[in-house]
Order: structure tokens, then C-alpha cells, then sequence
């Protein structure tokens, strides 16, 4: 009967909390009688759903569950309303729901690709009632409808629930064959004062009202710094941004959401590790040594599940590459993970919970702050510009010696060295992207990934196949390793030989591109267009 | 989609009561429905308090202009559209004839294109033989055909049968129904009675003869809306559930 999202308004606050105000119902009575529906619409349930960074709100796209009597439906649309793929189920949960979960349909097999790994959770609830008025015209004719839609939302990430209500919402919908009195309805409604043409999506409306934001969560770094930002306030800022990532990320660890909380936690402690390393000479000394230890701690402590985690992640696509054996061979290998996966994660969950954690989060934003916020002590402190030169024209130089030196003989412990090198240079390149040119940061970076890349695959390929053994070893032990299961294991571990022997042999290209002359002037220009 | 018309020679024997009543309760059902108003005074049209008129008149609409589509009016009713009548229509055999090689295939031809948006049709065909009712009966799958119980009725009807037997290829079910019935006239139960025993296709509901029936031009809506608990509504309910492709299967929704 109506068409959703038709010359839609809202009802500015200001303008009175009652039903529809009297003036708008004035200005309607100029061309129509108004009349009340004779059924009556209950209410409306609707439950927005993401993922915890936003993946569908950062492409463009708005995905609801909506509540029906039995079952509902998932719609997902464009950010403007415009439908795009719609599905019925049974019902949808209040937990987090994991790609693999999702069931079947148009709308699943759309965004499957965009959320995996991460799950989709409800982000914000909504109940609805809608009253529906008729506007009739001389001759007692139907020709639009008046729909009041009062909506009450719930805030459904965080736990305290806040609710809030939104403006009242108003639009008109046209009735088949008449366009032109829901034109005129429209510009009626537009005239009265407090009444506005909408210009949010209802779930933007929505997250405004409960004091959010869209996309309030990403994993990059992306601290307030410029190239006269004295140089300990920047590297505070940016320390203290990453410490956000890390707080935010906690919860979802601890109830084991989906694997990208841990990752990005884990990405984040590494990055305050290396912050600290190269540039935590502007920061008081006791303060970074203590810290140094604490986050390698964090590091640590997290690693044996982000390890299984990889090897989940990443099992379908090493069952696939199997020729001799057969899939449910390596299924013994996959439940052996969860269970070792279970017993480390209560291992976590406990780190996590320790008072040292806490004292690492609480009193290491004290001391950031304390940095941010003093005033300027010495009066030559150099700035974030001098510091970003500094320490990134050093980390540039020490690869180019070091990846130089590296010959098809060199052990592979030189490469895993440089791999750690290549990964500070781009950690400083993240943290200082506010101060460099975006097209000379792209070049640099471009070629540096290229060249992680390969080293990733060299030391990865080296790490999961020595780790295939060793979990051979631990399933044999428990006598959880039948002979076909060890025979495709060792399948999985060749083909990791061949990956890392590829690797080695890209090397020499790879690095010549990113560290011969040519890629020396790439780096030349970056720093020198430091303002 | 399926095309019900209801057609008598006659005027004035409770064609368009019934089209707009049980074109009412296909909507009701669920069935996304038309009512095209053929008949040049409006009856159906005023029924539903709207204008008869159709932006370039049956001329547009028969030679292909304006499409059946941008004339359709929505009525006050969920799942209930209609296509106003419009005074140009009484020319409409001169149009019809004048348009194609098949004149008498012409409202089918038209209607094709709604198919996927309707699940039913009724045509409020006006009285007469007409180039209009023929080109009706080659579009309908069912012709709902009303009778005052007359024995001149009874006449009518096996006209009509046999005029539609003569048809090559599609042949609508003729479903004959009674109308404006006076349960206290003897001569109406006796002719009813025999008609029912003789003839195939005769309905078992007869439409009682009612003022209420009468009131919907004062109220200008169905009467199975206004007074959907009334002896009227009930007997209109009684025919579509027999005439109704739901007595043969499920409904839509």
C-alpha cells in the first residue's frame, strides 16, 4: 500500500512531542478531508545488523532483520533506501551471528564475501507503530496516505542498552494514478514550520539519537598529529590511539565474537611495541622500558590462539590443495585445533582479566596523558616532522643494508630479520601518513608491501610447516593421529616446502624493486616532501 | 492471471453490483486485482468515487497511445485497482474495429501485458452485443452472466452459450448466476429450481434483491465493505467462494 521511504519528514523536536501536530494537520485540511485507517498497524520490530568495523556501512549498504508474526526477513538496501536483495528466515538471533552461519539466500551469498571472517551483530533495535491517515479529496476518494511512524530505538552494542526516542517521522504515500495529490500533500506538510524533509536514513537517525556514530570503529592508525605537533604529544596521540583499539577490542575477545578482535588487538599491541622501540626516545625513559616488557607480555600471551586461529581460518583452503589425500583425512587435524584452541583460550581469558592487564591499560593512558598534556618543557623539542624523518629515513637505510647483504646462501634467519625491519619501516609509514605527500606514501608503501609480502610467505610457509609437526607430534601423543590424517599432514607440510622455495627464489626481484636506486629516489621523494 | 467478465444483453440486472462486489472480495482474498470498467456511464467508477475519465479517452487507449498501465487508478481498497471508464467508451466498437485485423481479439491483446501484475481481472462489460462484448468474451476466462428469474432470462442464457460454443480455440466457462432475486415471488423459486436442475453451471447462491444492495450509491463502496456482516455481503461471499479459483486451490496469501 505505501511506498517506503516516499517524500519522507521529520518532526523537529521542537516542534511538540504530542501525535501529529495540529498545525500539520491544518495545513493538510487546505486540499483534504483526513481521515483515520480503518485497520490499525501494531508494531513494527527491526534489529540493524554489521560487523564490528562497519564492512556493510563502508560499502554502501544498510542490512535490517525484519520481524514478522512468524519469521521476518533480511533486507539489505543502499544507504539511500534503494533495495537490493531481500530474504526470508525463520528468525535471527540476539548473539553474534559467523559468515558460515549465515543461511542461504540472495542476501547471505551478497554479503558473505564483504563480513567473513567477521561476524554480523545487531547494532541497534528498533520497535515501531505507525498510524496510518487517509487523505481524501472532494469526493470522499482515497488519493494519499498520511503515515506517523513514532520509533523507539535500543543501542544493541552496547550492554547498558540506552534507548532513545527518534523525531516522529512522517510521509506520504501515494495512492496509484494519483502522484499529483501526494505531490501537493507534501509541499503542504513542507510549509509547516518544525517540520523537516529527512535527511538521514532511519538507521542514521537512529545512531545519532543514541549519541553514535557509523564507522566509529577502525583498526588503522589514525592519530591527530601534523608536522609541528611537538614530537613526545605525537607520539602520545598515537600511542593513545592505539591503546583505544586495544580497549575496544577486549570485549569482543573475551566472548570470542569472531577471530578479528584478537587480530586487531594483536595489531595493535605490535604497533605500540614498535612505536616504542623507534620512537620512544621522546618519552621518558622508566616509562618505555617498563612498557616494552609489558606489551612483549601482551604479545605473547596472545599468540598461541592467533596461531590456531590461522590455521582454522586458513584449513578449507588446505583441505582444497590436497591431491593425494582425502578431505576427511585431515578432519581429526581440525578438531584437534578446536580442542587445543578451547584449553588456550581459557588461558587468554584469564591474561586478560589479570590485574597486570589492567594496570598495563589504566596507568599507561595515565602516563600517555600526563605526556599529551604537559607543557612544552625543553624549548628545542624537535617536532613530529623531525622525528618521522629521522627515524624513517633510519629504518629505510638499515633494510637497504641489511636486505643487501642477504645472498642465496644466507641463512634463513637474515631473512627473518628483515622481514621484522620491512615491518617497522611500514608501521612508520602508518603512523606518519598525516605528514607525507598521499601519491609519494602510496608508491613507498606499495612496493614495501610487495616485499612483506614475499617475506611473509617465506617465514609463514617455514613457521606452519615446523607447527604441522609439532602437532604431529602432540596428536600422536595423544593418540589422536590416525595414519591417513599424518600421511595428508605430511602432504600439507610438502606443499608448504615447495611455498617457501618459491619465496626465496621471488626474493632477490622483490627487494631490488623496493630497495635499488629507483626505489631509493621513491623514498628520497617521500621525506624530502616533508613540509 | 484470470479474467472474470460479467455480461448480460440486458442493463440493469446487477452487473456491476456484482463485478464491484466480488472484484471486492478477490482483493480481500489476497489476489492483486483489476476491475476494468468497460461501460461508457461509470457505474463501477462512481462506485469507487472515481472520476470517469481516461487521459486521451478509449481512442488512446484502444490504438496503443497511452498504455492500459498509466490509466489504472488505485482504490481505496488493499489489492483493488481500477481502470476508470471514460465517456469516449461508447464509440468503442467504431475504435475496435477500425483498429486491427482481429478486432474481436483486441481487449485480450491489450490486457496481456498486466498479467504479471494481477492475479485477477474483472471486466464490467455494458449491455448489449457489441463488438465490445464479443472482444470480452474472447479475453474472459470465466463469463459471470447475471439473471432476473424470468423465463425471457432463461432464453438469454442458452443464446449465449450457444453463441460461445461456436468459438475456435479459447472458449470461456460460462457460470450463470441469479439476480435481484425476490424470495417472496413463487415464480422466481420455481424458475430458479428448474434452471439449477437443467442447466450446467448455474450457481447454487442466488443474489437477493435488497435495498441495501441499492444503498451502495450512497455509500459509494461495496457493500461487502460497508456492510460486511449484512444478508447482501454474505450472499456476494457465498458466490465468490464457488466461483473463486481458492474453492479449486490455495489462495495467494
Amino acid at each position: 500500500v505505501t511506498t517506503p521511504g516516499l517524500r519522507e519528514f521529520v518532526l523537529e523536536p521542537a516542534a511538540g512531542a504530542g501525535d501529529l501536530p495540529a498545525a500539520a494537520l491544518a495545513a493538510l485540511a487546505e486540499a483534504f478531508t483526513v481521515a483515520a485507517e480503518r485497520s490499525g498497524v501494531g508494531a513494527h520490530r527491526r534489529t540493524w545488523l554489521d560487523t564490528f568495523d562497519w564492512r556493510l556501512y563502508r560499502a554502501g549498504l544498510t542490512l535490517e532483520f525484519e520481524q514478522a508474526r512468524r519469521g521476518g526477513r533480511l533486507l539489505l538496501s543502499k544507504a539511500d533506501g534503494t533495495p537490493q536483495a531481500e530474504q526470508p528466515v525463520t528468525s535471527w538471533p540476539r548473539r553474534p551471528v559467523l559468515p558460515e552461519d549465515l543461511p542461504d539466500g540472495p542476501v547471505g551469498d551478497r554479503i558473505i564475501v564483504l563480513i567473513r571472517p567477521r561476524a554480523l551483530l545487531p547494532i541497534v533495535r528498533a520497535v515501531s507503530t505507525a498510524t496510518v491517515s487517509r487523505l481524501l479529496n472532494a469526493d470522499g476518494k482515497t488519493v494519499a496516505r498520511l503515515v506517523t511512524e513514532r520509533v523507539t530505538v535500543t543501542s544493541a552494542a552496547t550492554a547498558d542498552g540506552t534507548t532513545a526516542e527518534l523525531p516522529l517521522r512522517l510521509s506520504v504515500a501515494e495512492v496509484r494514478g494519483y502522484p499529483g495529490q501526494a505531490r501537493r500533500a507534501a509541499s503542504l506538510l513542507a510549509g509547516v514550520p518544525g517540520v523537516a524533509a529527512a535527511s538521514q536514513s532511519e538507521f542514521i537517525a537512529a545512531l545519532t539519537a543514541l549519541g553514535r556514530h557509523p564507522a566509529d570503529y577502525s583498526s588503522g592508525v589514525d592519530a591527530e598529529i601534523t608536522a609541528a605537533t611537538p614530537a613526545s604529544v605525537a607520539v602520545a596521540r598515537l600511542l593513545l590511539r592505539l591503546l583505544d583499539t586495544i580497549e575496544r577490542c577486549v570485549d569482543g575477545v573475551l566472548r570470542d565474537v569472531d577471530t578479528e578482535f584478537l587480530h586487531d588487538f594483536r595489531v595493535a599491541v605490535r604497533r605500540s611495541r614498535s612505536a616504542i622501540k623507534l620512537l620512544g626516545e621522546v618519552l621518558p625513559a622508566e616509562l618505555t622500558s617498563h612498557y616494552a616488557t609489558e606489551f612483549k607480555w601482551l604479545g605473547d600471551v596472545t599468540t598461541p590462539i592467533r596461531d590456531l586461529d590461522v590455521h582454522l581460518l586458513g584449513f578449507d583452503s588446505m583441505v582444497g590443495q590436497l591431491v593425494a589425500a582425502s578431505s576427511a583425512d585431515l578432519e581429526p587435524l581440525r578438531a584437534f585445533l578446536l580442542r587445543r584452541r578451547a584449553r588456550e583460550f581459557r588461558r587468554l581469558a584469564a591474561a586478560l582479566r589479570s590485574a597486570r592487564f589492567r594496570a598495563i591499560t589504566d596507568d599507561w593512558r595515565k602516563a600517555l596523558l600526563h605526556v599529551r598534556d604537559a607543557p612544552p618543557k625543553r624549548r628545542r623539542e624537535p617536532t613530529a616532522a623531525a622525528l618521522a624523518l629521522l627515524t624513517t629515513e633510519r629504518a629505510f637505510r638499515r633494510i637497504v643494508k641489511r636486505g643487501g647483504a642477504i645472498t642465496p646462501d644466507s641463512p634463513p634467519e637474515s631473512l627473518h630479520d628483515l622481514r621484522k625491519r620491512a615491518k617497522e619501516l611500514r608501521y612508520l609509514l602508518e603512523f606518519f601518513t598525516p605528514l607525507h605527500d598521499p601519491v609519494a606514501n602510496r608508491k613507498v608503501v606499495g612496493d614495501l608491501k610487495q616485499l612483506q609480502d614475499c617475506l611473509g610467505e617465506f617465514q609463514d610457509s617455514q613457521v606452519q610447516r615446523e607447527e604441522i609437526h609439532a602437532l604431529a607430534d602432540a596428536m600422536m601423543a595423544e593418540r589422536a593421529a590416525p595414519a591417513a590424517t599424518l600421511l595428508a599432514m605430511g602432504e600439507i607440510a610438502a606443499k608448504l616446502t615447495l611455498s617457501q622455495a618459491e619465496a626465496r627464489a621471488d626474493f632477490a626481484r622483490r627487494f631490488a624493486r623496493f630497495a635499488g636506486p629507483a626505489g631509493q629516489e621513491r623514498v628520497r621523494v617521500l621525506l624530502g616532501s616533508d613540509q | 492471471v484470470k479474467i472474470f467478465a460479467t455480461y448480460n444483453i440486458k442493463g440493469g440486472v446487477g452487473k456491476t453490483t456484482a463485478a464491484v462486489n466480488l472484484a471486492y472480495l478477490s482483493a480481500e482474498d489476497g489476489y492483486r486485482t483489476l476491475l476494468w470498467d468497460l461501460d461508457p456511464q461509470g457505474a463501477a467508477s462512481f462506485l469507487f468515487r472515481i472520476k470517469p475519465r481516461v487521459k486521451g479517452g478509449g481512442k488512446a487507449l484502444i490504438r496503443g497511445t497511452k498504455t492500459l498501465d498509466g490509466a489504472i487508478k488505485g482504490t481505496d481498497f488493499d489489492h483493488l485497482d481500477l481502470l476508470p471508464a471514460d465517456f469516449t467508451y461508447r464509440n468503442m466498437d467504431l475504435l475496435l474495429d477500425g483498429a486491427d485485423k482481429k478486432p474481436t481479439r483486441k481487449i485480450a491483446q491489450l490486457l496481456r501485458p498486466l498479467a504479471a501484475e494481477y492475479d485477477h481481472v474483472f471486466l464490467d462489460c455494458p449491455p448489449s452485443i457489441s463488438l465490445v462484448s464479443e472482444n470480452v468474451m474472447h479475453a474472459a476466462d470465466v463469463l459471470l452472466v447475471p439473471l432476473i428469474p424470468t423465463t425471457l432470462s432463461v432464453r438469454t442464457l442458452d443464446q449465449l452459450t450457444e453463441f460461445v460454443a461456436g468459438f475456435n480455440g479459447h472458449r470461456p466457462e460460462v457460470r450463470a448466476f441469479f439476480s435481484m432475486v425476490d424470495r417472496r415471488k413463487k415464480l422466481h423459486q420455481e424458475i430458479i429450481k428448474d434452471l439449477q436442475a437443467e442447466r450446467a453451471g448455474v450457481a447454487a447462491t442466488p443474489i437477493p434483491s435488497l435495498s441495501l444492495i441499492e444503498r451502495m450509491s450512497v455509500e459509494r463502496a461495496p457493500v461487502t465493505a460497508f456492510a460486511p456482516r449484512s444478508v447482501a455481503a454474505r450472499a456476494y461471499r457465498a458466490l465468490w467462494s464457488e466461483i473463486s479459483p481458492a474453492s479449486h486451490g490455495p489462495a495467494r496469501s
